[in-house]
């Protein structure tokens, strides 16, 4: 039996485990983490489905404003460095987290925050600017995907934030215990994943929408 | 098999390895490789280093790449036999997006090709 399932690939890495449960299930350090893994790319195929969208009505304008008028690529790159960089520092925290410094884990978050709230600000800028110029979510339905898709990215980033101050106030309260070091991994997981679908934000909505 | 153990055989993703230099290089490599690419991209859209109608081309496989250094270098999703389960979920999530995205694009492109009206005509109805 161990050798068929060996053959099959089910083992891992010559450990005695047969992968068909004889052991038990993992640790929670790893099946937690693993879990949100799981909901990280389930929240993936949500955007995948707002991107279809949006890139069957990028053309229906309505005779309204068009992605070349209205998408400014400066706000976009400075939007994308604070959100890369975020990112960056959220991982330098979950390093001083793991060897249970107080000062630079709490230093890292709070620039990690910091730098996510730099990118919401901008983003509500853009967003009010635009509906101040009368292209608001219900002006067409170009606009419609835009506002659900971009809006959508924004909402996460707004619940990572609340997050974010969660897990800084339990770090202080609680210090660093098993579980709350899991939340925190799920958290840069979380973090990490929002800037993955930014990439592709950029990518088709703004760079892609700015071509001549 | 004690705890120790078990947290040899299988990591979850986002976790960094046990060296605190290999730790900050991995993320300070990611940052660079992504910084690099974010910039590419940037300057890609604004040249016309490449054909014209290729560029969008260019900019999604620049974004992929991109996608892939955020998963290697800040979640540590690697080939590695710990992270099997992590890339087989992975593996399942991008045929599902790709299923999504591509088949929502083709089949509405056909549609509006296949209403047997003119291009003109159709991009109208396709305004409201």
């Amino acid at each position: 039996m161990t050798t068929e399932a060996a053959t099959i690939g089910l083992t891992h890495g010559g450990s005695e485990d047969t992968g068909l449960g004889h052991r038990g299930p993992e640790s929670k350090s790893i099946v937690v983490p693993y879990g949100f893994w799981l909901f990280v790319l389930s929240d993936m195929v949500l955007f995948s489905a707002l991107f279809a969208t949006y890139a069957t009505l990028v053309h229906a304008t309505d005779g309204g404003p068009t992605t070349n008028q209205l998408f400014d690529r400066n706000l976009v790159a400075i939007e994308t460095i604070a959100l890369l960089v975020s990112s960056f520092i959220c991982g330098l925290a979950i390093i001083a987290a793991k060897r249970s410094s107080m000062l630079w884990t709490q230093v890292w978050l709070l620039l990690t925050g910091l730098l996510g709230a730099v990118f919401l600000f901008i983003e509500l800028y853009e967003f009010a600017k635009m509906i101040a110029e009368g292209a608001g979510p219900q002006r067409s339905a170009f606009l419609s995907a835009f506002f659900t898709l971009v809006g959508c990215h924004g909402a996460h980033v707004t619940a990572g934030l609340l997050w974010l101050g969660t897990m800084m106030a339990q770090i202080w309260a609680k210090g660093f215990r098993q579980h709350i070091l899991r939340r925190l991994l799920c958290f840069s997981i979380f973090w990490h994943a929002l800037d993955i679908i930014w990439v592709a934000i950029f990518t088709i909505v703004y760079l892609i929408g700015t071509l001549p | 098999m004690t705890e120790d153990e078990t947290d040899l055989i299988d990591v979850a993703p986002g976790a960094p390895h046990n060296n605190i230099m290999s730790e900050v290089v991995s993320y300070v490599v990611g940052l660079g490789l992504a910084l690099l690419l974010t910039g590419i991209s940037f300057w890609v859209a604004s040249t016309s280093v490449l054909w014209g109608p290729g560029i969008a081309t260019g900019l999604i496989v620049l974004a992929i790449a991109q996608m892939g250094v955020h998963l290697v270098f800040f979640l540590h999703i690697t080939s590695g036999p710990d992270n099997t389960n992590n890339v087989l979920a992975l593996a399942f999530g991008v045929l599902i997006v790709f299923l999504v995205m591509i088949g929502t694009i083709w089949i509405m492109s056909h549609m509006n090709a296949n209403m047997g009206v003119s291009p003109e005509l159709m991009n109208l109805q396709m305004q409201h």
